[in-house]
């Protein structure tokens, strides 16, 4: 439930024609993410990534299930999941993610004299500000960039999560898999009965409304 | 349905009948040690296009891809992430002063290429474009004449049954397109009222997606994620209309077979390529031998090629190899809209305009077009993301999806040396070296991306939409690094696409443009595919192969 978007899931279209099997399959496994699954951060890391995505992901503290970012990005570099490139700048994935984490900790330590995982948000968010200008260099950064850390590694690895998650839809009132139903209405302000109807000022009523009957067949 | 990301699935004499859930097709298939009259490396907008042409004329053909033989109908999810299969992602190495960002919306591995992701935007190149050099006075002369390209699109538009206007409003006049034009979504809509409120001309977008039955395939259902692979096969990708065809003549297309290696005989005339496939190297022999592998992959396989005949790669007298490696610059300008847009209904650029490819008078080379845009999530937290925005004001920016709109320009950087493909000291999966890719724009290109990015503010105020804010720093298709020429001196391959060092190579995708013009290349690319096709029919009937 979400306030501009009221009562529309985009799971409850799951067994109508804009899903094929394919796409509950994959949907399926990703909601099956265990939000505490890391293979490849070891306690201290996991704690520091967990806390960097509260605050570049900031998510409602009533939400039931909320989108397991450190988990997803665990499971990226866990099964090598690369994007194509790597700015020779920047080690890889994996390695960039260990250094990173680390020297934001050591930042912290240095900084506030605790963990990262243990900074109120204002400090967290601090920090990673001055990461994303660059201004960071601890030692313990060990020749990676702060900035290049921050939008080659943080920025695509928990915003890309984020959004790929069907939660993120629901919030945003976007349709979501749409194979092989489609859309039809495609013009200004019209939508489709399977699409997410927006609570502008004063229709918030039929807004709830629309958006139950969305994942009608 | 097991995935087909690690499974070989062209074999036993069959390949996927891609149109049907669970179809077969009868494939013909050749020993390796059978000398086929071409082993054509990567079946994509390049590749393919040629396996299908040149089987039609009666030759033996055998297409390596280092992808996956996908069956659209059953493997395709609504989903950016898992989707991410269909790219190039394995290890490439970025830098120069603007490295590019490679993977989703440059390169493919698929059997079909990059065509199984592409947006479909299906245009002809501007007629002087042949003749930058000559004519407009900058980057290199090709040696193609315009009009026999023309005739050539109007192949390729046919065979992919393109969706288009009935009258295109730049350029020497045109046949109308095969198919009527798609319906314009609202962010195409936005499009054309800037441009008609600016005074410059428009058009609905050519695009290869059906807009009517065609045989088994049904018309687009404006589902929005052709970026990530079309699941209904409206899309008209190399994979569902080339590939058939090829099939059909005779050709056999090996899916996750990667080439490592082209030989050669002690007279330097290939004798074939060495691929792994099924967890084995094994060699191919052929007559001939067409390196079809994109502007990254094909220079790296001449350069990863290189023997004590030739110590600097094959096909690289010229030292070109690599060289002159074209992106598009592909920035946008973004903004929202009072009423909802929601651009991820229906394909993603569904109007444009070409205005500036032309008009000449400008302070830089080259041109650009502009489109209308559809974002998924990710890709749209993404731009949010690259001005800045994270935390709460990213999540709450999100919130207005459904009212963002922009328009993305495809323009034409220059050719310069200096960005180029070379080997990197790491190795991949198959113990190959990775290409190091080098990108820095030149003034020229910045001062086209300033101009384009106000002519898109320009738009997009005209429409009505308010708070605009730029996106600096994409870029899309790759062109480049095997050029094509008049001379062995300063190109790679002949107008045939033949390699001036080596007889029997050749080389057939992106990487023989020698500049890339203001419009998408696939059209382009598959043009050369049909017209080499047809040369090498006309050479080889003179003994001239």
């Amino acid at each position: 439930m979400t306030e501009r978007f009221p009562g529309y899931d985009v799971l409850s279209k799951r067994s109508t024609p804009s899903w094929n099997q394919q796409t509950r399959t994959v949907i399926d496994a990703r909601l099956a993410t265990n939000p505490e699954a890391h293979a490849f951060f070891d306690s201290v890391e996991w704690e520091t990534l967990k806390a960097i995505c509260a605050r570049i992901i900031p998510q409602p503290a009533d939400r039931q299930h909320p989108v397991p970012l450190a988990a997803m990005v665990d499971e990226k570099i866990t099964t090598g999941a690369t994007d194509g490139y790597r700015d020779a700048r920047v080690p890889p994935m994996g390695e960039a993610w260990r250094r990173g984490l680390g020297a934001l900790d050591a930042e912290a330590m240095a900084r506030h004299q605790r963990s990262f995982g243990q900074l109120g948000a204002a400090e967290a968010d601090g920090l990673l500000s001055a990461a994303q200008q660059g201004f960071l260099t601890d030692p313990a950064w060990d020749g990676l960039c702060a900035e290049l850390f921050f939008k080659q590694r943080i920025i695509p690895d928990i915003v890309g999560a984020y959004y790929a998650h069907p939660t993120a839809w629901s919030e945003i009132g976007f349709g979501g898999p749409a194979a092989p139903r489609g859309y039809v209405r495609t013009d200004f302000d019209r939508r489709d009965p399977w699409e997410a109807s927006e609570a502008r000022p004063g229709r918030e009523a039929v807004a709830l409304r629309e958006n139950q009957r969305v994942g009608r067949s | 349905m097991s995935d087909a990301a690690d499974q070989i699935r062209a074999t036993n004499g069959r390949a996927p009948d891609v149109l049907r859930v669970g179809g077969w097709t009868t494939m013909r298939q050749y020993p390796d040690d059978e000398e086929v009259d071409f082993v054509i490396v990567g079946a994509g907008a390049g590749g393919g296009t040629l396996a299908c042409r040149l089987a039609e004329h009666g030759f033996s053909v055998v297409a390596l891809d280092a992808g996956p033989y996908w069956r659209p109908l059953e493997d395709f999810a609504s989903d950016e992430r898992h989707q991410s299969k269909l790219y190039w992602t394995d290890e490439r190495i970025v830098d120069g002063e603007d490295p590019l960002q490679l993977g989703a919306n440059n390169s493919g591995q698929s059997v079909g290429g990059s065509t199984v992701h592409f947006a479909m935007v299906s245009l002809r190149f501007r007629p002087e474009w042949f003749k930058a050099r000559t004519k407009l006075g900058y980057g290199a002369d090709w040696p193609l004449d315009w009009r026999e390209m023309w005739r050539y699109y109007r192949e390729v538009e046919q065979t992919l049954k393109i969706s288009g206007p009935i009258t295109y409003p730049w350029g020497p006049k045109r046949p109308r397109y095969p198919y009527r034009p798609h319906q314009l979504n609202a962010a195409a809509q936005v499009l054309a009222q800037g441009a008609e409120a600016t005074g410059i001309k428009w058009t609905t977008t050519p695009l290869a997606t059906l807009s009517a039955p065609r045989g088994l395939a049904h018309p687009c259902v404006y589902r929005g994620m052709c970026v990530i692979g079309c699941a209904t096969n409206a899309k008209q990708s190399v994979l569902v209309t080339w590939l058939p065809r090829a099939l059909a003549a005779g050709a056999e297309i090996r899916d996750l077979a990667m080439a490592g290696r082209i030989e050669h005989d002690t007279r330097g005339r290939a004798t074939g390529v060495r691929y792994h496939r099924d967890g084995l190297w094994r060699f191919q022999k052929a007559r001939n031998v067409v390196v079809a592998g994109y502007a990254i992959e094909t220079p790296r396989l001449l350069l990863n090629s290189a023997s004590p005949r030739f110590p600097d790669g094959l096909a690289n007298s010229s030292g070109l190899v690599g060289k002159n490696l074209m992106v598009q610059s592909n920035q946008a300008v973004w903004g929202m809209h009072e009423r909802e847009i929601r651009s991820y209904k229906g394909p993603p650029s569904l109007a444009l305009t070409e205005h500036w490819n032309y008009d000449d008078a400008k302070d830089f080379f080259g041109g650009y077009c502009f489109m209308s845009q559809g974002t998924l999530p990710t890709v749209a937290a993404g731009i949010h993301a690259k001005r800045g925005l994270w935390g709460q004001r990213l999540v709450d920016e999100m919130q207005r999806y459904n009212h963002q709109v922009g328009v993305k320009m495809v323009g034409e950087c220059l050719p310069q040396e200096r960005n180029r493909v070379t080997l990197a000291d790491e190795t991949d999966r198959f113990g190959l070296p990775v290409a190091r890719v080098t990108y820095s724009y030149c003034d020229n290109d910045k001062r086209m991306i300033e101009h384009a990015l106000a002519a898109m503010r320009q738009n997009l105020a005209a429409a009505g939409v308010g708070e605009l804010f730029d996106e600096t720093d994409d870029t899309c298709h790759l062109n480049g690094t095997a050029r094509m020429g008049d001379n062995a001196r300063d190109s790679v391959v002949d107008a045939d696409c033949r390699s001036w060092d080596i007889p029997n190579l050749w080389v057939c995708d992106g990487s023989v443009f020698p500049t890339c013009g203001g419009v998408n290349p696939s059209l382009t690319i598959q043009a050369i595919a049909c017209r080499t096709a047809d040369r090498i029919k006309a050479l080889a009937a003179r003994g001239e192969l």
